[in-house]
């Protein structure tokens, strides 16, 4: 009988480990990365009918699929991880605007190009400072991780760069003064920014780069197929009225006829660990910054909630339940996505780092009550009576008599906690800061060298996580001897 | 010349839920006085004891401190509270802080005593009270009858007009109810006004002024310890010392065939 739950139970396991995981593919079906969070108007939901895919790159797998005798299977996937994802093999393309660029070209095979883009610098109405692009130095810039931009900003230098996965948020944040400045793709930038009043862009847009298919290294037969079919597609304009269609074409896609063959680049090896450690150094500063600053504001909140829950009058102790209820009941994320992207609706606009601080500090906040009340409610009511006797006021005697004695309860869960928010501290990345695991995401993306700076990453968390619990450790045997 | 009233209830009534365990208690203790708290478990001594510094809040009556009403603001009460010292049958001593520190951290907190002069005066009250060479230990290191008498050490430290005592030797082994009777026999002889709540006969014969018994939550004798001891006016006080009286002999049997150790 017990048996027989425990199937029951394992088979529930297997169903939701499958249930979500990458369609199986069936023999004429190619399984198409793209990235449907800010993918306008490459590939993206549908806003009339959210469970429909359409963009450019829709049309253009469609009209493939049709030359191929294949089907192009959606797979959604985060932008920095489709490259990666081809080598593990979850999707057999990859179509989302992925520039041909060395680094790319490192992790994946690319097909002649489909679509020519330019960059376009989008500034705040009124603002003069940028003429071209070179003033972008000492400027905020708002741009998405790993793209061709990226990394010519990074080339340019002394830009201040910010990176974002939603791109109204980008136009958003450059319309109330959070950035200086948004260099994209123009695709991006044409459907996002047009719709924000408060942008404008410095004409004309720059540069010039292709959208490749990137495909699996190894996978040629598929290249050539593909790289056929894109031919034809040019040849009798079937790409050119997709393009114009999506209002992407301009006299530049011209060059699409001529870049027939993309060479694959056969240089294996990147940067070195020593070009790394500086990145990787810097974000693991933003992470120490960041996790003890959120810390103190947690611990002392945290105690001011506790005090009140278990000392306060009835309607403190309500305030503070309910805070603590809440905050402990909805994701971290939301609250960071709150504080950083939904004040300003309000009026209040917090720079990344405060919000940051403020969504995981009050975030743990909640946590600490509750190891803090357990500290104040283990203290046995002789100790309360005792200092009542002596004539101690309720004040004096929470501070001097109460409050230390509950530390030694307190000190080891708050010690846990302030390392599970300091790995915790990752998710501020979605708010715009470069902490040590987006230094990590950023450079793996760009280097496809996932081990070595694995490694290296986890060691510099453990490096910094591994004293912090000796010094918890030390705190409380010290704290048990009295 | 009558010394003035230290402490006096009126009427007081307080229930536990429907347990009724103070009915209209009167009683009236003036300076200098030793008054011990007779009764059998559950008769309300303790919690009349209990109300006299508001660890317990009463339903109905009236309590006064040196002519000051109880029922006061809450500055006021514990202004109240240092004039009247407790020793509980717990102890209850700080356990964070060494025995020294226990005893001059209130002096610091309610007196306003500066550290050397609190230090000085604990120092002193912890040699009174036999404990001076362990002022550096933690409350944890000590026997239960040494931290009693910290614990009077530090009631002490306040200079209270009154001390309370809260069954002071229940928790202790037999060997250690001694030191602490010895300290409590010595804080009389100075003069201090006491309400204690014990079994201990020898103390209450030896050193009450009143024993006041009380049952069901009343008080139902009143009398200097000779009378008590010898002609108790009640049944019920009869009853109970009888018990009493079977218990001791029973113990000094035990101790005379060796199986209880002295």
């Amino acid at each position: 009988m017990r048996l027989r739950w425990l199937d029951l139970l394992l088979l529930g396991v297997l169903w939701l480990a499958t249930a979500g995981s990458a369609p199986v593919r069936a023999a004429e079906q190619l399984r198409w990365g793209l990235d449907l969070e800010g993918g306008a108007p490459y590939g993206y939901a549908d806003p009339a009918n959210p469970s429909r895919i359409i963009g450019f790159e829709r049309d253009i797998a469609d009209e493939l699929g049709k030359r191929l005798g294949r089907t192009f299977l959606p797979v959604q996937v985060n932008w920095d991880s489709l490259i990666p994802a081809l080598s593990r093999n979850t999707v057999d393309v990859a179509m989302a605007g992925i520039e041909i660029t060395e680094d790319h070209q490192r992790g994946a095979l690319f097909t002649r190009p489909y679509c020519v883009y330019q960059q376009r610098i989008a500034v705040r109405r009124g603002d003069e400072r940028v003429q071209v692009f070179e003033d972008l130095r000492g400027l905020k810039v708002g741009t998405v991780t790993s793209t061709a931009a990226h990394r010519e900003l990074e080339r340019l230098g002394k830009v201040d760069i910010k990176h974002y996965t939603d791109m109204f948020a980008v136009y958003e944040d450059l319309a109330i003064g959070r950035l200086d400045a948004v260099y994209i793709d123009q695709p991006v930038a044409d459907f996002y920014a047009a719709r924000n009043l408060r942008v404008r862009f410095i004409e004309p847009p720059r540069g010039v780069g292709f959208y490749g298919i990137a495909l699996r290294k190894g996978d040629e037969a598929l290249k050539r197929e593909l790289d056929r079919a894109i031919g034809t597609m040019i040849e009798d304009g079937s790409l050119e009225r997709i393009l114009r269609r999506w209002r992407l074409w301009h006299p530049l896609q011209d060059k699409l006829n001529s870049y027939r063959d993309v060479q694959p680049i056969i240089r294996q090896d990147g940067p070195g660990l020593a070009q790394y450690l500086p990145v990787l150094l810097q974000g693991a500063w933003m992470t120490c910054r960041i996790s003890l600053a959120a810390m103190v504001l947690a611990m002392g909140v945290g105690m001011l909630l506790a005090l009140g829950r278990v000392f306060g009058p009835a309607p403190v102790r309500w305030l503070a339940t309910g805070y603590v209820e809440i905050v402990r009941g909805t994701p971290l994320l939301i609250q960071l996505y709150m504080l950083y992207y939904a004040l300003p609706k309000l009026g209040v606009e917090l720079d990344a780092f405060v919000a940051g601080v403020l969504g995981l500090g009050l975030n743990y906040a909640a946590n600490e009550a509750e190891n803090y009340r357990a500290g104040l409610q283990a203290v046995p009511k002789g100790q309360h009576e005792a200092c009542a006797a002596l004539g101690m006021s309720r004040l004096q005697a929470i501070r001097h008599v109460i409050l230390p004695q509950s530390l030694k309860v307190t000190i080891p869960p708050v010690t846990n906690d302030f390392i599970a928010l300091f790995k915790d501290s990752s998710l501020v990345s979605v708010i715009t800061l470069v902490e040590l695991t987006k230094s990590y995401g950023m450079l793996a993306s760009a280097t496809y060298d996932y081990i070595r700076l694995g490694l290296l990453t986890a060691a510099l968390y453990l490096v910094i996580s591994y004293p912090a619990a000796l010094l918890a450790r030390w705190t409380e045997a010290r704290l048990q001897r009295n | 010349m009558t010394p003035p009233v230290a402490i006096s209830c009126r009427d007081l009534h307080k229930a536990f839920g429907s347990l009724k365990v103070l009915q209209g208690v009167d009683l009236e203790i003036r300076t200098g006085e030793k008054v011990v708290l007779l009764g059998p478990s559950g008769s309300g001594k303790s919690t009349l004891l209990r109300c006299m510094n508001r660890l317990e809040e009463v339903d109905s009556g009236t309590i006064t401190l040196f002519d000051r009403p109880l029922d006061t603001s809450a500055r006021e009460l514990a202004a109240l509270r240092a004039e009247v010292g407790m020793v509980f049958q717990g102890f209850h001593l700080f356990p964070h802080l060494s025995v020294l520190e226990n005893v001059t951290l209130p002096q610091a907190l309610v007196r306003g005593v500066g550290r050397t002069e609190a230090e000085q005066r604990a120092r002193v009250l912890l040699g009174r009270v036999g404990m001076g060479h362990k002022a550096d230990a933690w409350p944890p290191q000590l026997s239960g009858g040494q931290q009693q008498r910290v614990a009077i050490a530090r009631a002490l430290a306040l200079e209270p007009k009154a001390l309370l005592f809260d069954e002071p030797t229940s928790a202790l082994d037999p060997e250690m109810v001694h030191e602490v009777l010895e300290v409590m026999n010595a804080i009389a002889a100075q003069g201090m006004t006491m309400v204690v709540v014990t079994h201990e006969m020898h103390f209450a014969e030896r050193v009450a002024d009143r024993i006041v018994f009380m049952d069901g939550g009343r008080v139902i004798e009143d009398a200097p310890p000779a009378v008590f001891f010898r002609q108790p006016a009640t049944e019920r006080a009869r009853t109970f010392l009888s018990h009493l009286r079977v218990d001791r002999q029973r113990t000094e049997t035990l101790r005379a065939t060796g199986f209880l150790a002295n």
